[in-house]
């Protein structure tokens, strides 16, 4: 008996919190047929942005995975003056406002800005540019990685590394076949919530990107500048399009899940 | 294979692990690292592997001075307490680990590593992973890991600490059957003396960091250099300024001239060995070592009074 009210609370609050919202986009998005919702999303415009947000995934999604375990395995294996500060520093995007970050980099390397006027000067453009949604999104999404990674490397301690050094094994042999088979899905979920987050940006990408239909619209502007102009189909579908990306890659996540791991 | 350690400090920031201990290991010996923990016994098996670096001193491998050499270049085997096993390997992957990153053909490889597991005698879990092996068998997995590799020296941190008596026995009689057949010159640390003692060609006793002792088994027992080195390689009693062992104290039912009276608080029946606790007329407490024909003949029981004798003391200047 008891257990009763607890599923029905839990599966309540999950409906009405979650599955309501997300179904109702779908719903709204196929309300008039596939065929305006398919038109909707293959408009040159929706088009772009999809390839925009893709790309910029590829990116910033890869670069923090590097960058994610690098500073994870400094911040385990290693002492340093300053480590204090790095651990600090890496959850400084959580606890950012995204629009804030936007602002940060708009002020940073707009023509005025410190960095801007010498980027200006040889001819690159970040603001209101691919690089610097790019920068934004890697900032947003920096600290998935290393969260994850960080306490599983605790986990496993030193003493697998010192084996595999004591039996002739070079830095990257040991790393290559000790520390990450050891750390593989910490990277892995690591990854899903940095492309997750990396997706979904909105608050900084729009910030930095002055949207630029067809130049500088990620798929979320899109959704907001569709909504903003009545056309909640396209609106409604660009959202499917997203949910399906994120989808994709919780299913990706699972495929590549090796068989011994269910051992 | 000799080792060389020389005067070798090493802290862990306050704390002194290692004050200028030296050991000379030499060539083919099976050499124990005894101490209390704490002692300082492993830091100086990981500053030979070239685990730790050590603030000063040096370390030679047959008089060559590797103290600047990474652990991955010196050729040492080490063993460590815990296993240390590759977790998502299987044992063959394991025991192959060091011959794979050597670049080794793949024939010789499945040779030498299935000589290995018949030597340690864990051929029939080549294919399982370490999580499904016991204790004693994780065990030799690790040495067979270490030896693959042909290693000049084989280092064994607390080798048998983790494992239960019986198996405990087992291994070490193997250990020491594996070490007559391959003269590798070794290295274990313990904390057992009895280990030590059974095990080991030399000891060397260890406290606070320093080298207390190193000699044969015999030596240290018999030759103690001081109190430590006495107490730590078995039992003691403390006669004023000298010191008696247990089946030194010769007991009997009637006073001579140099016997010390004494009252009889318990008689421990352990087989073969007998332990009378006694109280002397002088209000120490000792205990004697008797055999059990012995404790028969003089009838020892509870409350009873009984003469005593020291056979051989051994006193040592006040450091």
């Amino acid at each position: 008996m008891g257990r009763w009210p607890l599923r029905v609370v839990g599966l309540s609050y999950l409906l009405v919190v979650l599955a309501a919202p997300v179904g109702l986009v779908f719903y709204r998005a196929f309300e008039h047929g596939l065929g305006p919702a398919w038109d909707a999303v293959t408009t040159p415009e929706a088009k772009h942005a999809f390839y925009l947000t893709v790309l910029i995934a590829a990116i910033a999604v890869p670069a923090n995975t590097i960058f994610g375990v690098i500073c994870a395995l400094a911040i385990v294996r290693q002492r340093f003056p300053g480590k204090g500060v790095m651990n600090a520093l890496v959850d400084l995007p959580l606890a950012l406002s995204p629009v804030v970050v936007g602002l940060a980099f708009l002020l940073l390397y707009s023509r005025t800005g410190w960095f801007g006027s010498w980027l200006t000067d040889h001819g690159i453009q970040v603001v209101f540019a691919l690089p610097g949604m790019i920068l934004v999104t890697i900032f947003i999404s920096l600290p998935f990685v290393v969260r994850e990674v960080v306490p599983v490397l605790r986990e496993i301690g030193t003493e697998q590394e010192q084996a595999a050094a004591t039996l002739g094994a070079s830095g990257w042999q040991t790393f290559r076949r000790v520390t990450f088979p050891a750390i593989r899905w910490a990277i892995a979920y690591g990854v899903v919530l940095t492309t997750a987050r990396a997706l979904g940006e909105f608050g900084a990408v729009s910030v930095i990107s002055g949207h630029i239909v067809g130049k500088t619209e990620t798929l979320t502007l899109h959704v907001e500048a569709q909504y903003q102009q009545f056309d909640y189909v396209g609106a409604y579908s660009a959202s499917v399009v997203l949910a399906m990306l994120a989808i994709a890659t919780l299913v990706a996540m699972t495929l590549f899940k090796p068989k011994e791991e269910t051992r | 294979m000799a080792i060389v350690a020389r005067s070798v400090t090493k802290r862990f920031g306050e704390f002194v692990a290692l004050d200028d201990a030296s050991i000379e290991v030499p060539s083919g010996s099976l050499t124990a690292l005894l101490g209390p923990s704490g002692s300082g016994k492993s830091t100086l098996l990981r500053v030979i592997a070239g685990l730790e670096r050590p603030e000063s001193g040096a370390v030679e491998l047959d008089g060559a001075d590797v103290t600047r050499q990474a652990a991955q270049k010196r050729g040492v085997g080490f063993v460590f307490q815990h296993y240390a096993a590759f977790k998502h390997m299987t044992v063959r992957e394991n025991v192959a680990f060091g011959l794979k990153v050597r670049k080794r053909p793949r024939a010789e490889i499945r040779k030498r590593v299935d000589d290995l597991l018949e030597l340690v005698q864990i051929t029939g879990w080549a294919d399982h992973y370490p999580a499904q092996l016991s204790g004693g068998q994780r065990q030799r997995m690790a040495l067979a890991r270490a030896l693959a590799v042909e290693p000049k020296v084989l280092l064994l941190d607390e080798p048998f600490g983790a494992l239960d008596a019986r198996v405990r026995k087992d291994l070490r009689a193997w250990l020491r059957r594996l070490h007559d057949e391959m003269h590798v010159t070794t290295i274990f640390v313990t904390h057992d003396q009895e280990e030590a003692m059974e095990l080991a060609d030399q000891i060397v006793l260890m406290n606070h960091g320093r080298i207390e002792q190193a000699g044969g088994p015999r030596e240290l027992y018999e030759e103690p250099a001081n109190e430590f080195v006495m107490g730590f390689v078995g039992p003691v009693n403390r006669l004023g300024e000298s010191y008696v062992r247990p089946h030194d104290l010769e007991l009997s039912s009637e006073p001579n001239g140099s016997t010390t009276a004494g009252t009889i608080e318990r008689v421990v029946h352990l087989g073969f060995e007998v332990r009378v606790e006694l109280l002397l007329e002088d209000g120490r407490d000792v205990w004697a070592q008797v055999t059990r024909d012995e404790a028969e003949r003089l009838e020892l029981a509870p409350g009873g009074s009984v003469f005593v004798r020291p056979r051989r003391t051994k006193v040592f200047e006040p450091a």
